[in-house]
């Protein structure tokens, strides 16, 4: 076995995985903060995507298009909160998340009739090349822009583990995802606080249409990508950050090696169903994920 | 003699051998004790309360006979086979049902319907017949409704057979999930709390209704149960439970008089 | 005045247990019975019978199946359209390989097969639940696609993976007609819908329902986890592969793998939940609804350009077409959980009391 093709498939499927988590990371922050399994994340990222690339296209600065873009993640929150989540504030989650299936598929049509459905490029700047230090040196091929997209993941829960933890805000958010009675009790607002967390989730959504984007071009099958992050949330369970990171990467590496190694036993195309039956067999003997919480039935 | 005491004589030459033994049960869910060491017996036709304040694990008890907790130490005797992991499917086969503290009622069903699931032991035809409403599964599920029609007659419910059952107030839920256990034609029926949360008259109804079951099906009764006056009206045995540990055993007059027990209740420290 | 029970008494449980046991119920369903048979198959015409009525019937048998299965028995599954592949597949080889089997008895086994295969992905219903469920369920979708693409002898070795599907031939009788097809479709719905609600009303019925509500309750009482899990997935992939059968067999005239995809599975969760879950009506109403809907989108599409002078792009429709669903699951949850079957409950219930409000 090539010892060095390993670690480069290794790298390839590590870094995927982080793609993942960037995805799994929106569905997270939603579920810690409302309990609300997020389906619609993926078109989320989708709708984010593609509403930068127009106006980049349209001869929009950068930095105001990104500006504009969380703007209107901002809006897109405060509308879903206001028009789907809270006349079903009471019912059993199964149907929060039937709601944002819906969701899901009025902002696919939404996007695409606002947008178009061509797919659009993404220029970053950083081109999808391997870095060529590490292919003279090591004869190992690593994407600069895989790496460019884990080292912004990395810096991104930096930062979310920050604001979590350090400042006022974020402390608020952690106890509304314990106990909304308790929170509100005392007084922390919930409605401002839930603006905030899908404000957070679009912000992260943004980044990980970007990075995604870059990757492989702004279209339509950019909204599967949220069905590859379910696996991600199962292995890493719903509620935990460093789960997301740690369940995407998990992915990422095993469907990379699956394809790689197996894949030419059984024809190929492994990575459509490889992590979601890897994520079948972990639910099986661990129900609650790696980090997740140990559900007790009581009668 | 008072009414209570005459009834009580009366009953007293029904009660038959024991048809449950609890020996050494110890139960704990990770650091929490919840059974210490508890043994007692039933036997069979009697009324047998348990008794003892919040937290001592009555509860935990029946769930232990039941089968839906496994103790760690300990083995549950029923009708003389041992057990020491019971399965809550045999515990039902066996003859066992129960009712629970916080109403265990399938809410998206009618009243009707919950108290036929109490017969699904005792039919017989497959999926395929009943498909077809033909011959046998005909037969079988009108032969079960009069059954549990009867039930239903027994337990006044006729006028909410066709009701949901989750627009019930909470004391004919109560008294739903009584006919549900009933409809089983159990040997030992298990009430978790059975009067909780109801007023003097839906208690009085509740009473007259466990006492005839006790007399007309012979039915062995366990109740948890915290209002004293109905433990002493009508059990004839008493178990008290603290922390987990027995501390008294006998008749309610027995009980009544147990030092240990008014402590506990009292709160005493010990 | 005319929606009336009095003076019909029951007296008799059998009475009561009909399905139907207003008088006028009954009336209304023989003449809508007779209407579907006898009526529609002389008058309508071509399009109307192949492109809209005979789908509806067979998607409706399919959201029957989901609804045995989410409905009544409360496991979520989003791997509908996987069983329906399954059949239909199955149904192609056993009408190949086996010489002289009659048609109806390879939709059969190809039902017994999804069966098989809803029993397989069914056994990690036993330890998991909810949503987590359904992403085991999205495994199977995944998985069973992938494999037929991959198995070469279920395609019978087919390089494009697209099949024809053979000829429906009962006792010497060709159906080649669209009417001949719809009434096929018609009449295995219509039985299979019979069976479906004898089942539900059963103890079998109840049980699913027991599973769904409690199921730690359920088991206490003596009803077996596993049997009645494992059943509720074998009868609804039944269900299904026969509804995938009758899709490739009678309406798409063809058996591909891109017919059955996850948009499919979606499609027939989004009737149920509109028409209604948990209820055999509610599963033909949802799929009546979805089927119509894009029709009329169309058309209305189309009146909007000619009044308006403009030209209102497919793309648009299309999309407009999933703005709509989404909009409408998500005011359906809202707004009447119980779909359209309670909505019509509702209306034959006031029916009941007019001409008075109360």
């Amino acid at each position: 076995m090539n010892v060095s093709f390993f670690f480069e498939v290794l790298a390839g499927g590590l870094l995927a995985g982080v793609m993942y988590s960037l995805v799994a990371l929106g569905f997270v922050l939603i579920y810690k903060a409302s309990g609300v399994f997020n389906y619609a994340q993926g078109s989320m990222v989708f709708f984010a995507a593609l509403c930068f690339v127009s106006m980049l296209e349209g001869g929009l600065n950068f930095w105001l298009a990104i500006a504009i873009t969380l703007a209107v993640m901002v809006l897109l929150g405060v509308l879903t909160e206001r028009i789907v989540l809270r006349p079903l504030v009471n019912q059993p989650p199964i149907t929060l998340f039937m709601a944002t299936i819906g969701l899901s598929f009025v902002l696919e049509g939404i996007s695409q009739i606002i947008w178009g459905s061509q797919p659009h490029g993404l220029e970053l700047g950083i081109q999808d090349v391997p870095m060529e230090w590490l292919s003279e040196k090591a004869n190992v091929n690593i994407s600069q822009l895989d790496l460019f997209a884990a080292l912004v993941a990395g810096a991104l829960v930096a930062a979310l583990a920050l604001f979590f933890h350090k400042t006022r805000v974020g402390r608020a958010l952690r106890a509304v995802a314990d106990d909304h009675q308790a929170a509100l009790s005392v007084g922390i607002p919930l409605q401002h606080i839930w603006i905030i967390v899908w404000a957070v989730a679009g912000f992260v959504a943004l980044v990980a249409g970007l990075m995604w984007g870059a990757r492989n071009g702004v279209q339509y099958s950019l909204t599967f990508v949220a069905l590859k992050a379910l696996p991600v949330l199962i292995l890493g369970g719903f509620e935990s950050i460093p789960g997301a990171i740690i369940g995407g990467l998990i992915i990422g590496a095993s469907e990379k090696m699956a394809e790689v190694y197996l894949g030419p036993y059984v024809g190929g195309g492994l990575e459509s169903w490889f992590p979601y039956v890897l994520a079948l067999g972990f639910l099986l003997v661990r129900p609650q994920g790696l980090f997740g919480e140990k559900i007790i039935d009581r009668v | 003699m008072s009414e209570g005491r005459l009834q009580a004589a009366v009953r007293a030459h029904r009660i038959g051998g024991v048809i449950l033994a609890v020996e050494n049960v110890s139960l704990s869910f990770g650091g929490v004790q919840a059974l210490r060491d508890v043994s007692f017996d039933v036997r069979e036709h009697e009324v047998r309360a348990i008794i003892g304040p919040n937290g001592a694990g009555k509860s935990s008890m029946l769930n232990v006979v039941n089968g839906v907790y496994h103790p760690q130490k300990g083995t549950i005797r029923l009708q003389g086979r041992e057990f020491h992991d019971m399965d809550p499917h045999e515990a039902a086969k066996m003859g066992i049902a129960r009712t629970f503290q916080n109403i265990a009622l399938f809410k998206g069903m009618t009243v009707l319907d919950n108290v036929m699931t109490g017969r699904n032991l005792k039919m017989r035809c497959s999926f395929l017949e009943q498909a077809l409403w033909y011959g046998r599964a005909r037969r079988e599920e009108l032969e079960h409704r009069r059954a549990v029609e009867q039930v239903i007659d027994f337990l006044e419910i006729q006028h909410i057979r066709k009701t949901p059952v989750a627009r019930l107030p909470y004391g004919l839920q109560k008294r739903v999930e009584l006919a549900r256990a009933l409809a089983a034609e159990p040997r030992l029926l298990l009430l978790d709390e059975p009067m909780a949360g109801m007023n003097l008259e839906e208690k009085q109804d509740m009473c007259r209704f466990i006492l005839d079951v006790n007399d007309h099906y012979g039915t062995t009764i366990v109740l948890i149960e915290h209002d004293m006056g109905v433990v002493m009206d009508i059990s004839d045995r008493v178990v008290v439970l603290d922390y987990g540990r027995k501390i008294g055993d006998g008749t309610p007059e027995e009980v009544r008089g147990n030092q240990a027990v008014i402590d506990a209740y009292l709160g005493v420290a010990h | 005045m005319l929606y009336r029970e009095a003076g019909q008494f029951k007296s008799s449980y059998a009475q009561d247990q009909q399905i139907f046991p207003i008088l006028q119920d009954r009336i209304a369903m023989m003449a809508l019975l007779a209407f579907a048979f006898v009526v529609v198959p002389l008058i309508g015409n071509q399009y109307w019978l192949s492109a809209i009525l005979t789908p509806l019937l067979v998607l409706a048998l399919a959201a029957l199946g989901l609804n045995i299965l989410t409905g009544y028995a409360g496991q979520l599954s989003l791997g509908t359209a996987a069983f329906m592949a399954v059949g239909a597949f199955m149904a192609y080889n056993a009408q190949l390989r086996i010489p002289g089997i009659p048609i109806l008895g390879s939709f059969v086994l190809g039902g017994l097969c999804a069966a098989a295969v809803g029993i397989v992905f069914g056994l990690p219903s036993l330890r998991i639940k909810g949503f987590y469920l359904a992403v085991a369920t999205l495994a199977c979708q995944f998985f069973v696609l992938w494999a037929i693409n991959r198995v070469p002898w279920i395609t019978n070795h087919s390089s494009s993976g697209v099949i024809t599907a053979q000829q429906v031939v009962i006792f010497g009788y060709a159906f080649v007609t669209p009417a001949s097809k719809y009434l096929l479709t018609l009449a295995i719905v219509t039985v299979m819908a019979l069976l479906a609600k004898n089942l539900m009303r059963s103890e079998t019925g109840r049980a699913f329902m027991a599973v769904r509500d409690m199921d730690v309750a359920a088991s206490v009482i003596g009803i077996p986890m596993m049997k009645t899990k494992l059943l509720a997935f074998a009868i609804s992939s039944f269900y299904c592969g026969v509804a995938g059968a009758l899709y490739a067999f009678c309406y798409l005239g063809t058996v591909e793998p891109e017919a059955f995809t996850l948009d499919l599975s979606f499609r027939v969760l989004f009737m149920i939940i509109i028409g209604g879950v948990g209820s055999i009506l509610g599963s033909f109403l949802g799929a009546a609804f979805i089927t119509l809907l894009p029709t009329f989108l169309n058309l209305g599409s189309e009146i909007l350009a000619d009044a308006l002078s403009i030209e209102i792009p497919h793309a648009i429709v299309s999309n407009l077409e999933a703005i709509v669903f989404g909009g409408l699951i998500i005011l359906f949850l809202i707004v009447e959980p119980h779909g359209l079957a309670r909505l019509w409950q509702i209306a034959k219930e006031k029916l009941r009391l007019w001409p008075f409000p109360h």
